[in-house]
């Protein structure tokens, strides 16, 4: 790896984090609000796109064989549907 | 450092496909994934049945303290990450300090959350209090022990690239415990808004 490259890796590194950061805080923000579908969508999308980043530049998996960005990213698209699914079963009672 | 001059990267090995870290370690994390979903699915529809008593309990707990664990869990991260990419450009000796910043961001996470943990016991709250509790203990306490693990693979990797053991041609140890980390954090990236947040 040059050194540039280094470089623009370690800039990506810090951009990702300030965002996972920004979006935590939008999160713990959020939960001041009460309940609701609108409310329980957003977040459970932020959730997904912070485990995406995670997932796919901490974790490297953009430069995975294809199966694995399926098997982790489907686990994340996975368990935020089911969670969604749940929560909206909760709320029709 | 003479170490730098020695190792030249591989052409092939930044374009074509490939798993950071052993595929064993992937496997195991697969199935720390598949638990993990059974216990969150389990939580969702478990509620589902039991909304009111979930929203009064979930609204007790320390949502600030959840939100700085969660701070602290990326950060320790994002940490790690600078640790891989030092020892990828064979600076890995001196940036084995960024490891060391992760595993004080993980011990900070045991800290507050075993201060969430102390209040939770001093204000009586026990496994058998409500559903709501007995998820919101053995979830979070499960993931807890994961933090736990996770920390004792950094201080080993901190050790290893302390001592100059990884480069850019032996990053498999270094990636494969990177990963297991990343798990950990990334499950906490759900567990935070579903037990904290949502209601």
């Amino acid at each position: 790896m040059s050194s540039t490259e280094t470089h623009s890796t370690a800039r990506r590194t810090a951009a990702l984090w300030l965002l996972l950061i920004l979006a935590t805080l939008l999160t713990w923000h959020l939960g001041e609000n009460q309940g609701g579908g609108l409310l329980t969508a957003a977040l459970l999308g932020i959730a997904l796109i912070k485990g995406l980043i995670v997932a796919f530049d901490f974790m490297a998996l953009r430069h995975a064989p294809p199966l694995w960005r399926i098997l982790v990213g489907g686990w994340l698209l996975l368990v935020c549907a089911l969670i969604g699914l749940a929560f909206w079963k909760g709320s029709l009672t | 450092m003479l170490a730098t001059s020695f190792h030249t990267p591989k052409p092939s090995s930044r374009t074509s496909p490939h798993l950071a870290g052993d595929l064993a370690i992937w496997i195991f994390i697969l199935a720390e994934l598949g638990a993990f979903a059974v216990f969150f699915g389990a939580y969702a529809f478990t509620r589902a049945k039991h909304v009111a008593d979930f929203n009064t309990a979930q609204l007790a707990l320390n949502r600030d303290a959840g939100a700085l664990n969660t701070l602290l869990l990326l950060t320790a991260s994002a940490f790690v990450v600078r640790a891989v990419q030092g020892a990828q450009m064979g600076s890995g000796i001196r940036d084995a300090r960024w490891m060391l910043g992760a595993i004080a961001c993980g011990m900070a996470f045991l800290i507050v959350k075993g201060g969430e943990y102390s209040a939770a016991f001093d204000a009586g709250i026990s496994l058998s209090s409500s559903i709501f509790h007995m998820f919101y203990l053995s979830l979070t306490f499960f993931h807890f022990m994961h933090v736990i693990l996770g920390l004792v693979i950094l201080a080993v990797l901190w050790n290893g690239l302390r001592l100059g053991r990884y480069g850019v041609n032996n990053m498999n140890r270094l990636e494969s415990g990177a990963a297991y980390w990343h798990m950990v954090d990334m499950v906490w990236l759900i567990l935070f808004p579903l037990i904290y947040v949502i209601h």
